[in-house]
């Protein structure tokens, strides 16, 4: 049985591909629930495609979720945002699907990595400093500082937005990554101890009831957490993007 | 292939040590290359055939929808065009039959009285006509009375003297 409530991060591998800059690339149990999880979400966006004028049940989930998307970016970003509501887009059912699929037994969770999650962060600060080059040109660093000020007072403000952009990509990457490991550590410590009991016999049978209540419980609220990370992830990456539409701040 | 079986041995054993297995770095380069690639395929996908398709046929309707709306509102201001005319028809037919029926009763009543007056004046010129012969019998019988009363007068005096007394006489003497 086990008892190591780490163990369902461990990385398997199955087979080594390849070697770059003295890296393996190997394929193992989080490669494939990537792939799995990119499989589903077009195969469901797939089934959508109806391309009917009034649509059906499938076609409408389909057209919510690209209005939703659509909608957040309209909201937080503007128009002019939605040139990356592909991205967005991607980026959001992306971590829907891995946290989704982690929820169900033996699959892996690939957002609880901090190596997936860190990518991702990097991936969307990374377009929000190019397309923010890309736009305003170098005139685009004025975000680190706000016109208005006192001469003395850039001294102190520079650094602290400079931080407070760096640490964007770290709090994206952490957050997203610690909500997945805690949840599923506490499922598993709880699902453990109801094992536990169990296999001690008499009354700690009964007893058992309490753990797995308590696991039920907290399947609920994962199931909660994997949407409400992935909004959370999806939403800040559009008030990132802000930067790139709105220097003057 | 053979060689892999006792590398992840060696990964469970660093897991069960207490390490994360986040923080066995030896697996980021996989990783990332794995998520970069089902990320980059993804997004193509999405980007390239899904998206713009579901937006495409939103807006396709949104069109429909604001088409349809701008149409039911042309049919309605034609509506109430034809409404319009409609009435103005209807008010126009009203006023037209009226004058009709005021001519009407009016060339009607005029003959009336045209007939009226015509059958006046042929009254008045009978009623002169009766009047006058009414007059002249009269007068014949005025005169006839005045005949009778002379002669009665002279039989009644021949009765009375024995006497005949001419007509003229009598009635000079009636005169008085």
């Amino acid at each position: 049985m086990a008892t190591d409530p780490m163990q369902q991060f461990e990385i398997k591998e199955k087979a080594s591909l390849f070697e770059i800059a003295g890296q393996t690339i190997s394929f193992s149990n989080s490669a494939l629930w990537m792939i799995v999880s990119g499989i589903l979400i077009v195969g469901f966006f797939a089934l959508t495609l109806r391309g009917k004028l009034i649509p059906g049940r499938l076609q409408s989930m389909g057209e919510l979720s690209y209005q939703f998307i659509s909608d957040m970016i309209r909201d937080t970003t503007g128009q002019e945002a939605m040139k990356f509501l592909p991205f967005i887009f991607t980026l959001f059912f992306f971590i829907l699907a891995a946290n989704l699929i982690g929820m169900n037994p033996y699959a892996f969770t690939t957002t609880s990595h901090l190596a997936v999650t860190f990518t991702l962060a990097i991936m969307t600060i990374s377009i929000v400093i190019i397309a923010g080059i890309w736009k305003n040109g170098l005139s685009w660093f004025k975000i680190f500082a706000p016109s208005g000020l006192p001469l003395i007072m850039y001294i102190l403000i520079i650094p602290i937005e400079v931080i407070s952009f760096i640490a964007r990509p770290v709090t994206l990457a952490v957050r997203l990554f610690a909500n997945m490991v805690a949840g599923h550590v506490m499922l598993k410590l709880f699902a453990i101890f109801a094992a536990y009991l169990v296999a001690k016999g008499g009354v700690f049978i009964g007893a058992a009831i309490l753990p797995i209540v308590g696991v039920m419980g907290i399947a609920a609220l994962e199931f909660l957490v994997a949407a409400l990370q992935a909004f959370v992830f999806a939403i800040l990456t559009c008030i990132y993007l802000n930067d790139v539409y709105h220097v003057h701040h | 292939m053979a060689a892999d079986t006792p590398k992840t041995d060696t990964y469970g054993e660093a897991a069960a040590s207490g390490g994360l297995p986040q923080f066995d770095f030896t697996t980021w380069a996989s990783q990332i290359f794995w998520l970069l690639l089902v990320f980059g395929v993804l997004y193509f996908i999405l980007s390239t055939f899904i998206l713009p398709r579901i937006g495409q046929n939103i807006a396709d309707r949104t069109d429909r929808i604001s088409d349809d709306l701008d149409q039911a509102a042309n049919f309605q201001a034609q509506a109430e065009e034809t409404e319009k005319s409609y009435t103005k028809i209807l008010a126009d037919a009203r006023a037209k039959s009226m004058n009709v029926s005021e001519a009407t009763r009016n060339a009607v009543e005029e003959d009336i009285a045209k007939e009226i007056e015509a059958a006046e004046a042929v009254a008045e010129r009978e009623a002169v006509v009766a009047e006058a012969r009414i007059r002249k019998s009269r007068d014949a019988a005025l005169e006839s009375v005045e005949t009778v009363a002379v002669e009665a007068a002279g039989d009644v005096l021949e009765a009375l003297t024995g006497k005949t007394f001419t007509a003229a006489k009598i009635r000079a003497s009636l005169k008085t």
